[in-house]
């Protein structure tokens, strides 16, 4: 079972006055077939986490360590990453012109799997997903991201979690700036992908909106760079009615 | 409008809009300086459509470099290809044509060469001194050619002069490809006729061995409705300077110029367009985008647009980008548009010069995708709306392959 240690990780970035630490010694473990959800106020440094993991170039790791399976994280390069079997759904995901949709998830399917998907099967797996996660058949044809509005980009975002079945996704904010009716159908399609029981997932969230639709094992309170407290979901009920305050005091 | 982006009023996406200028008032009369040109309002943009054109090069000044037109371009490198040039080498032409379409060689003083303008400058004008003998591509009034004329024009290394006319009568159809390989030090006239209604798709690649100097003066002269396609493709060469300049007859003529280009360490690619409107309800698009990498490549992209007095209702975009891969290279880009009427459609222009984004990179790595396929599919993405655009399959897949094997080129 595929397991995701991160173990007193210190990460910072450059800034106009030299380097400013954001993360400050987080302590988690994933495992596969769990949900995790990250909660905390803006600035509290949640998406420094998932790109940290990720291997955004931005970030600095200074002490800690981050293993899949007892493997160096950190060590690797971004692809790297992602082809042991993690995954990032980003909060703002780029454009990218002259690049459809369609050659970019065979691309990256090839990539993930080590091998190009067949053709006749593949068409079929990339329709159906595209019909569950209700992105009409001719986004395949655009260029990634181009054009596509919020909802379409998180909901191309879950598609391509769908099709490239990590051991580890990270959903960076994947809830915000969407409505009721596109929220369920990205939770959805979110649900689907962890009922398959091999996936552990790490949801990142300012609201606890999503977690009504996406049930989490263990919720954690992230506050200055840190968790501050962990629990189940009874903590976003909590969470729901006090807000953050007591942590931001916490924090500060 | 075939493509939305052109449309009057909206400003291309990019990480860098140089300028867009936008006029569709009634009254509007100011010549317009491009920006970074160092001019100011009252000069005009295009300094070479009040200068003479010759076929004597007599006529021209000797340069010194400071001039506008060639203040981008090394004259060192040029070979004398602008100073006192003899010819010592060859560059062979062959040309494979359909049945219906002529193609002979001719003497200098055969009476249809030189019908699409004179020389604009003094390195065309001693090319035109020094030819002996020119191509001449016929197509027949009406004949609408579906297999492409082929020329192939092979450097053999050493100084020669080129003339070549290709003449499309009214009502005919044709796509003509030029393509340039070996090594040459190469200076050349290309002239263009469309005629009325007719429609010619002409695509120069520039495919030269490392260490080809060539300088091409490309001019099209359109009748009544015409339609004419220009593809630049430029990969080889050491030094690659071509002027296209289009000229309308009549009204109703549509030119859309395309370029796409890829420079490498130590190479000057330059591009200096005008599309000078003069004829009513014309319209044109240029599009020209360019990839650079490695130290001192280096990349030059000067489009002028003049839209005369009694040119009503021209209809014009023009857009650089320029793509900058690694450090050390570097590219210019002066888009200038000079209106003496108000009474148009539309008339914008703008340039973008980037890095390569990161992000993007970042994207698609973090899907497992590896860092040099990842860069392959940016690049590839960056040139598909051009390249796509080529009527030609086969030149669509040698292109891209050939943007391919310059990025292996820099990764290697």
């Amino acid at each position: 079972m595929a397991t995701l240690e991160i173990n007193d990780l210190h990460v910072s970035v450059e800034g106009e006055g030299g380097p400013r630490e954001i993360l400050r010694g987080v302590n988690l473990t994933v495992k596969q077939g769990e949900t995790h959800a990250i909660m905390g106020p803006n600035g509290s440094g949640k998406s420094t986490l998932a790109y940290s993991i990720a291997g955004h170039p931005k970030y600095t790791i200074t002490q800690g360590t981050v293993t899949l399976d007892g493997e160096d994280v950190l060590a690797m390069t971004v692809d790297e990453r992602a082809r042991a079997g993690m995954f990032l759904a980003m909060q703002y995901p780029v454009e990218i012109p002259g690049v459809t949709v369609s050659n970019f998830l065979r691309t990256a399917a090839t990539a993930i799997r080590g091998e190009a998907p067949k053709l006749r099967t593949w068409v079929k797996e990339v329709n159906e997903a595209m019909t569950a996660i209700q992105m009409d058949k001719g986004f395949a044809e655009r260029n990634v991201n181009e054009g596509f509005s919020g909802g379409e980009k998180k909901r191309h975002e879950i598609l391509q979690m769908e099709l490239l079945k990590p051991k580890i996704a990270i959903l960076d904010e994947t809830d915000s700036g969407l409505d009721v009716d596109a929220l369920k159908t990205v939770s959805e399609g979110v649900n689907r992908v962890r009922e398959s029981g091999e996936v552990g997932t790490l949801l990142i969230t300012h609201y606890t909106r999503i977690l009504r639709y996406i049930k989490p094992d263990y919720v954690h309170v992230f506050s200055d760079g840190r968790i501050v407290e962990s629990g189940g979901p009874e903590l976003a009920d909590k969470l729901e009615s006090e807000g953050y305050e007591s942590y931001a005091k916490a924090g500060a | 409008m075939s493509d939305p982006q052109n449309q009057v009023g909206q400003n291309q996406v990019g990480a860098v809009t140089a300028a867009a200028v936008t006029v569709n008032e009634p009254g509007a009369g100011n010549r317009l300086a491009g920006p970074g040109t160092g001019r100011a309002v009252s000069q005009p943009a295009d300094a070479r459509v009040e200068r003479p054109t010759s076929f004597d090069p007599a006529d021209f000044p000797v340069l010194t470099g400071r001039e506008e037109d060639w203040r981008f371009t090394p004259l060192k490198r040029l070979r004398g290809l602008h100073e006192d040039p003899r010819a010592d080498g060859k560059v062979g032409i062959e040309v494979q044509a359909p049945a219906a379409v002529a193609v002979e060689t001719v003497g200098r003083d055969d009476a249809r060469l030189g019908r699409a303008g004179a020389p604009v400058d003094r390195a065309s004008a001693l090319a035109w001194a020094g030819f002996t003998e020119a191509t001449v591509i016929t197509v027949p009034q009406e004949a609408e050619v579906a297999e492409p004329v082929w020329a192939t024009l092979t450097g053999a290394g050493g100084t020669a002069f080129g003339n070549l006319l290709v003449d499309v009568k009214p009502f005919a159809k044709a796509v003509v490809i030029l393509d340039y390989q070996g090594s040459a030090t190469y200076s050349e006239n290309v002239q263009f006729l469309v005629g009325d209604s007719a429609d010619l798709t002409v695509i120069a690649l520039q495919d030269w061995a490392d260490d080809a100097v060539h300088l091409s003066q490309q001019q099209a002269k359109l009748g009544r409705d015409a339609r004419f396609q220009s593809i630049n493709v430029g990969f080889g060469g050491d030094l690659v300077r071509i002027t296209p300049r289009v000229a309308y007859t009549a009204p109703g003529g549509d030119a859309e110029l395309l370029g796409v280009y890829f420079a490498d360490a130590g190479q000057h690619l330059e591009q200096r367009l005008l599309v000078d409107h003069s004829a009513t309800h014309c319209k044109s698009r240029v599009t020209y985008k360019g990839a650079l990498q490695g130290q001192d490549a280096h990349t030059v992209w000067v489009g002028d647009v003049l839209i005369r007095a009694e040119a009503e209702q021209t209809d014009t975009y023009e857009l650089n980008r320029n793509l900058i891969l690694t450090d050390g290279a570097r590219a210019d880009s002066v888009p200038n548009l000079e209106i003496e009427t108000g009474e148009i459609v539309g008339a914008g222009h703008a340039s973008a010069t980037g890095r390569f984004d990161d992000e993007q990179l970042f994207y698609l790595q973090a899907r497992g995708i590896r860092e040099d396929e990842a860069r392959r599919l940016v690049v590839r993405g960056f040139f598909a709306d051009v390249i796509g655009r080529i009527s030609v399959p086969e030149l669509r897949e040698r292109l891209m392959a050939k943007v391919e094997a310059e990025l292996a080129g820099a990764v290697a």
